[in-house]
């Protein structure tokens, strides 16, 4: 893979304006498949399972299976379209998508093309300048997911140049909505944060509906960015790639800001943009070409002739939609208001995309200060540090029990962080961790007053001074107590004894 | 030859229930008709080791007193289009070979519901495409009027082991004809129900929007009894109809006893018939509607134009589908795999399978399927051929506005040679005119037997159609009709069969010449 040559971002955007495009998939975590009986990988509480255990002949396109389309995947799908302020349509078709490809059981995806089950519709995006930009949502359809290609052996763990690929159909026939946004100009310096946001607004709003468990570290929201640079005055639309494979919020920033510095570089270098996907790279931040993709791909879409048009009636739709739960903007007012934060607080934990994982812990009985404090802190950044999503690390209920264990005094802030490192290690729950790293906080006074006397022993002159009015210099013998006792001490507690001690001595006097 | 064959189902279900024979006897007798005959016909690709056992089972829950379905213990064959767990289902396709299906199709799960005795399955064209059987990878079915001559297709093989008394029953699939085109050249009955009226739950599929699965038989009552077993509402399809179907066999049972047709009007269509029509399939197709006039019916011309669009439609809807649907075949979960010489990638397998694995006809309709369905030609082609079952469907309605039932001669000829329409696919085509419109617009039809055409002494077939969801009235009205046609010629058609005599037939050429009248 040939490092691009890349344009300063400013001086990209100087010459050139970008132009978006995002199409999101969602897996629903329905119980079963879209259009199958076979248990859904992305439902609530299920994993991805041994290779070809969760199939039906459905998903393996045996001759003669029939696919019948999963209610549940239906009114999932509406209630998206519905927050997404899509219309949705009162007859929608499934449509054959054909390509021959091995992950792909019939060799055609059942997908929707001309007529979608909801279309039309807006997001408001938050950047984190505080900057609103309206999202206009193209569509939002209903098709399966493709199942899992492993190759074995070649250098790239493609398929080209593999010995052989393993096909795992778990994952095929998962129902899936992909959300297509409309072209998005005007983001200007704000392309990349707003490709971000706008993720994690739609991850924002599939979790409140509870439709999808939303990881997208497990491929439950998917993320291919659509990215063109018109020359600036040209009046003309740029050639577009599709950088796929995006899984993290961070990785979609990071990726546009890439695409637009690569694509600057080679049009001021009076080159041309080839339409095509490209391979997001976590590892170098980097992409590279994938296949060629013009509009004049052929798929060969025609009716779905084993499946009727969906029909819901406007009963179920207004049903639908007094449960909606209340939209983004609203959310995040009455959580702010809530929680007490002030702007930049609140908008920290917004930007970081983390404002679902804080609201989690907060339900899971932490303070908001100090949710906010674990999750934009020491959680992002190892997350930063290991290029993953913080939610990835560790769930919220872990976070609020160490908060607890802190707050209670059991741990102080130090040991505390040694616990999450355990938890994200995988050693189990932050209470585990604490007992199998015996990292609880030494209480007994009799061993701080051993350490206490060492240090002074040490440093006999200490005593005197905190006497004579330099309390400050408590300091020292306290930062060897905690040295001592290996951090594993309350150092507010070895401050109060070390001044008894000093006031104690007096007395004695 | 054991007498035991020759009984209809219906027949052969009351001696069961009497048990004046064990369901062993009865499948016995018929495997033995097999052996004796198949290596000629060969109407099965495959006969099942496990038909007495599964007899012996029917007799002894009977001998325990157990409530039985009237079918319980008589013989079916099965179409090779349909899913069973116990035997290979192959479709007729190389590329499928000895390939045994995890699940069965849900019509053969209510055929084992209600204990009918699985004897095989049946040779038909690869993937049901073709109307002689010529095109099964596992070699033709023969006419048991004449071995030189086809059964027609696709489901030649059911066909051909009804009408060699091989079996009483047999499920097949009409996708075109495929069920009413071989009945009408093989002297036998064959139904296409509604669309939607009988599950394709584990049917091979062909074209989605089209196929429909349905009974085989010797007399329109049989199939009517079969038709009551396998149909009804499948949730495993959502194409299937949610409704409450009437007792097809009641319906027929009152259409043979009344024997009057009074008050039925029959609808002649004018584009089927005439032209393209061999004369003697033309003469015995009038002399049916002169009886049924005597009998009381109303006999009207109706006129349904874009018929004459039909199989230019059809062969634009059923490519297209069938290319789609045909995409499954790749080696990679299934099936035939070939690995082309020095290896290759996933997409060179594919291909060498799909290049060894299916016939030519396969070939050439989902190559036509690919391109109708082609950017830049979807419009022209396959919206267009949409546009015209639109059409046809209209003409049904106004013609149905004027008539109970339609009805035109099955199949255009008699049974052809072997070989004789193999390299013109065109005339193969032409062989489906008269029961493609039913598919196209989801109607029932029936093809029975109306009797020998003069020229060639072979069985010619009737079709009837009647609107969607009204299958119960082709069962009555065939029935009346079948009653009036065998009062004519003294027994049933099939009797006069001089390949398999079930009776010294002093005077075959009075069955030949007499016909259904006179």
């Amino acid at each position: 893979m040939s490092t691009a040559e890349l344009m300063d971002f400013d001086k990209a955007i100087e010459l050139f304006e970008p132009v978006l495009g995002f199409e999101v998939h969602v897996e629903l975590n329905t119980k079963t498949k879209m259009f199958s009986s076979a248990p859904n990988p992305a439902a609530p509480g299920a994993d991805a399972g041994e290779p070809n255990t969760m199939v039906t002949p459905v998903c393996l396109g045996l001759p003669g299976s029939l696919p019948v389309v999963n209610e549940q995947a239906i009114r999932f799908s509406i209630s998206l379209g519905l927050a997404l302020g899509c219309d949705i349509a009162p007859s929608s078709r499934f449509a054959r998508k054909n390509y021959f490809y091995p992950d792909l059981a019939k060799n055609y995806q059942i997908s929707q093309y001309d007529e979608p089950i909801a279309h039309d519709g807006a997001v408001e995006v938050e950047l984190p300048n505080g900057r609103t930009v309206r999202v206009e949502i193209e569509r939002a359809h209903m098709e399966e997911d493709a199942g899992k290609l492993t190759h074995v052996g070649g250098a790239t763990g493609r398929i080209q140049g593999a010995d052989y690929s393993l096909v795992d159909y778990n994952r095929a026939g998962v129902p899936l909505v992909e959300i297509v946004t409309k072209m998005i100009s005007g983001a200007e310096h704000d392309a990349p944060e707003l490709a971000k946001a706008y993720v994690s607004t739609i991850r924002d709003i599939v979790v409140a509906l509870g439709i999808s468990e939303a990881r997208m570290e497990r491929g439950n929201l998917r993320c291919d960015a659509n990215v063109s640079l018109s020359p600036r005055g040209s009046g003309k639309l740029g050639t577009r790639t599709e950088t796929k494979n995006v899984n993290s919020l961070r990785s979609v920033e990071r990726a546009i800001r890439f695409e637009i510095q690569r694509q600057a570089a080679i049009l001021a270098a009076g080159g041309t943009i080839i339409q095509e996907t490209r391979h997001w790279h976590e590892d170098s931040g980097t992409t590279s070409a994938g296949r060629p993709k013009s509009d004049a791909d052929d798929y060969r879409y025609f009716p779905e002739p084993d499946l009727l048009p969906v029909e819901p009636s406007a009963a179920l739709i207004e049903e639908l939609r007094s449960a909606l739960p209340e939209p983004p903007a609203e959310r995040r007012r009455r959580l702010k208001d809530a929680w007490g934060f002030t702007d930049l607080e609140f908008q920290d934990v917004v930007n970081s995309g983390l404002l679902v994982e804080v609201e989690s812990t907060v339900a899971a009985g932490a303070s908001p200060a100090q949710a906010r404090k674990w999750w934009t802190g020491e959680i992002a950044r190892i997350a930063n540090q290991d290029s993953v999503d913080p939610s990835s690390l560790v769930s919220p209920s872990d976070v609020a029990a160490l908060v607890s264990l802190v707050e209670s005094g059991e741990l102080t802030d130090r040991l505390a962080r040694q616990v999450l490192e355990g938890v994200i290690a995988g050693e189990g729950s932050p209470a585990d961790v604490v007992e199998k790293r015996g990292l609880k906080v030494v209480s007994d006074d009799g061993a701080l007053i051993a350490a206490i006397d060492e240090a002074l022993a040490a440093q006999p002159d200490i005593l005197e001074k905190i006497r004579d009015g330099k309390v400050q210099a408590a300091g020292a013998v306290i930062g060897a107590v905690m040295k001592a006792m290996h951090g594993q001490a309350d150092a507010a507690r070895v401050r109060e004894l070390v001044l008894e001690r000093a006031t104690g001595s007096a007395a004695e006097r | 030859m054991s007498e035991l064959i020759s009984l209809t189902a219906a027949e052969l279900s009351e001696k069961l229930s009497s048990r004046e024979v064990s369901s062993v006897e009865v499948t016995q007798a018929h495997l033995d008709r097999i052996a004796e005959v198949d290596g000629d016909v060969h109407a099965f690709l495959h006969v099942s080791a496990t038909a007495l056992k599964v007899a012996a089972e029917v007799d002894g829950a009977r001998n325990l007193g157990a409530r039985l379905s009237p079918l319980a213990g008589v013989p079916v064959a099965i179409k090779d289009v349909l899913c069973t767990r116990d035997m290979p289902s192959t479709a007729g396709s190389r590329i499928l070979e000895g390939w045994i299906p995890p699940y069965d199709a849900t019509v053969v799960q209510r055929l084992r519901a209600a204990k009918l005795v699985p004897l095989g399955k049946t040779n038909m064209d690869e993937f049901a495409m073709g109307s002689s059987t010529e095109h099964s990878a596992f070699g033709p079915t023969r006419n048991p009027w004449d071995l030189e001559r086809i059964p027609g297709g696709s489901g030649g093989g059911s066909a051909a082991a009804v009408a060699a008394f091989e079996t009483p029953l047999a499920l097949g699939s009409d996708t075109g004809g495929s069920i009413r085109q071989p009945a009408a050249v093989t002297g036998t009955v064959g139904m296409k129900p509604t669309y939607g009226g009988v599950s394709r739950y584990g049917a091979i599929a062909l074209a989605s929007s089209l196929d429909q699965v349905g009974p085989v038989s010797r007399t329109v009552l049989d199939a009517a009894l079969l038709h009551d077993v396998v149909g009804g509402h499948d949730p495993h399809d959502s194409t299937s109809l949610d409704r409450d179907w009437p007792c097809f066999a009641d319906a027929a049972r009152a259409g043979k006893a009344s024997g009057s047709l009074t008050g039925v009007r029959v609808g002649v269509v004018r584009e089927l018939g005439g032209e393209g029509f061999q004369s003697g399939v033309s003469s015995r197709y009038a002399e049916a509607l002169d009886l049924m006039a005597a009998a009381g019916a109303d006999i009207v011309e109706v006129s349904a134009p874009s018929f004459t669009y039909a199989i230019a439609a059809y062969y634009l809807i059923l490519p297209a589908e069938a290319s789609s649907n045909l995409a499954k075949f790749d080696s990679v979960r299934f099936g035939l795999r070939v690995n082309p010489p020095g290896g290759g990638t996933v997409e060179d397998v594919m291909a060498a399978t799909r290049e060894a694995g299916f016939g030519p006809e396969v070939k050439r309709r989902i190559i036509l399927g690919t391109y109708a369905l082609s950017a830049g030609y979807y419009d022209a082609y396959y919206g267009s051929a949409q546009k015209v079952r639109t059409l046809i469907q209209r003409d049904f309605d106004s013609a149905f506005a004027k008539a109970d039932v339609l009805v035109s001669p099955a199949a255009p000829t008699t049974a052809f040679k072997l070989g004789e329409k193999l390299e013109d696919p065109l005339a193969m085509y032409l062989n489906d005119v008269a029961t493609i419109p039913a598919n196209l617009a989801g109607v029932p039809g029936m093809g029975l037997p109306m009797g020998l055409a003069p020229e060639d002494g072979l069985p010619t077939g009737i079709q009837i159609m009647a609107p969607a969801f009204e299958d119960a009235r082709i069962y009555t009205v065939g029935a009346t009709l079948e009653a009036l046609l065998e009062e004519s010629w003294g027994r049933s058609l099939l009797s006069h069969s001089p390949r398999f005599p079930l009776d010294p037939l002093p005077e075959i050429g009075d069955a030949r010449t007499e016909g259904t009248r006179k």
